[in-house]
């Protein structure tokens, strides 16, 4: 997902402490800012909230991509717009971060620093304009699937980030399965490019949700504090059901030999992903990992003599006033 | 590395005549670009026509493990409520 795999921080604290902080989640109080937490649930979160804001951030990447190159003038308009919603879904989570004690030049240096990661997905290319569609439709899909849960989520600041993020996410899923639409029903090598950038988004989709985590005790924990909601296998179950009659509908076919109705268990048997490349672009040795962080690296770099003059201004006005007052 | 932007908590008036609203925050140089920024990040959709911007520090609030004794007051009160008074039917809307 856009927060993948995130490890579980031991707790030490009083045993009673913990009990009583379970039992506020188990009641559905929220937990907030200035509230006890203890310290590992307070790290996890950093980690998870971070990966997810990083995630926004350099996912503007890939769609950003195209914004020059979109097909016509509303189609970039658009396409600008929901750019700038990832930027603001990015500075959310980062305002929800800080509230829990760590700063946002913090959390911009481990992502620069390849210290902390972002969702893999990211690591693809956008090779061409039906690749728009298909991270609309199918990568922000698989994102809805995970954050409207979330919304319920137990840490106060995340879950209004979360609220708010949804409310604005739909647009970006409908105008992703709108290009789609008109590629599928367009000519016969636009529908092949709609076909094609499915093939090659399926999978990496698939993977976002992460590896099965049935039996990992860092779900389990995670899972107690009310910080993941569901299992990687439930999301990415339902993720299947509901994109396979979207395929269906656009006349395009799934990528997965293997794809079947299960009439018992109620859903679609389908093929695992490769996870040996998942663990792969983990790593740092997807097709785009070094351009993505050479993209934010840059982007961070030059834009400190804005940072810094503009705070350079603020001041020196401050000074001004202080000193006329 | 250079010095981090100060922190504003950001509050936004809908169009439909309630009070500001905390919707989050931001980081700006000043209360000049706070506002600029809060336009951009949190009214993108018709959300507010009258933004406020306060520096996260200037801010005073009470504190979670005073929740107790403090709203306590308001508790034990139940008679501020309009049900703690029955009006027989009789007497019509009150």
């Amino acid at each position: 997902m856009y927060a993948q795999m995130i490890k579980s921080e031991a707790s030490t604290e009083d045993p009673k402490q913990l009990k009583e902080f379970q039992a506020k989640i188990d009641d559905n109080i929220k937990v907030e800012p200035r509230d006890w937490m203890p310290e590992g649930y307070r790290k996890t979160l950093i980690r998870q909230i971070g990966q997810h804001a990083h995630s926004e951030i350099v996912g503007q990447l890939p769609e950003g991509n195209w914004i020059t190159r979109a097909p016509t003038l509303e189609r970039k308009m658009i396409l600008l717009a929901k750019v700038q919603d990832e930027a603001g879904h990015g500075l959310y989570l980062y305002a929800a971060a800080e509230t829990l004690g760590v700063s946002r030049d913090d959390l911009t240096e481990q992502l620069l620093s390849g210290k902390m990661k972002y969702s893999s997905i990211f690591n693809y290319p956008t090779l061409n304009w039906a690749d728009i569609g298909a991270v609309g439709w199918l990568v922000d899909g698989a994102a809805i699937m995970n954050q409207v849960p979330l919304q319920r989520t137990s840490y106060g600041p995340y879950s209004r980030a979360m609220i708010r993020i949804c409310k604005e996410e739909s647009f970006h899923q409908r105008q992703g399965y709108d290009i789609m639409m008109k590629m599928a029903q367009g000519t016969e090598t636009q529908k092949k490019m709609a076909q094609d950038a499915l093939n090659r988004l399926w999978y990496p989709s698939l993977m976002m949700f992460g590896p099965s985590d049935a039996e990992s005790v860092h779900s389990t924990q995670n899972m107690a504090w009310k910080i993941k909601m569901n299992t990687n296998d439930e999301l990415r179950q339902k993720f299947v059901d509901q994109t396979v009659p979207q395929a269906q509908y656009l006349g395009l076919t799934i990528p997965d030999e293997n794809l079947t109705w299960n009439e018992e268990k109620g859903g679609y048997d389908y093929s695992d992903p490769d996870w040996s490349e998942f663990f792969d672009v983990l790593k740092g040795n997807g097709p785009c990992n070094v351009d993505r962080l050479e993209a934010r690296n840059k982007a961070w770099d030059d834009g400190a003599w804005v940072r810094d003059g503009l705070m350079a201004h603020a001041e020196k006005k401050r000074a001004a006033k202080t000193a006329a007052e | 590395m250079s010095k981090e932007w100060p922190l504003w908590e950001i509050f936004i008036r809908g169009q439909h005549g309630l009070s500001h609203r905390h919707v989050g925050s931001l980081h700006a140089p000043n209360a000049e670009m706070a506002i600029k920024n809060a336009r951009d990040v949190y009214t993108r959709r018709n959300e507010g026509v009258s933004i406020w911007v306060v520096e996260a520090n200037n801010i005073s609030a009470s504190s979670p493990s005073e929740k107790g004794p403090l709203y306590e007051p308001s508790e034990s009160k139940i008679y501020r409520h309009p049900t703690f008074f029955d009006i027989p039917d009789e007497v019509g809307h009150m």
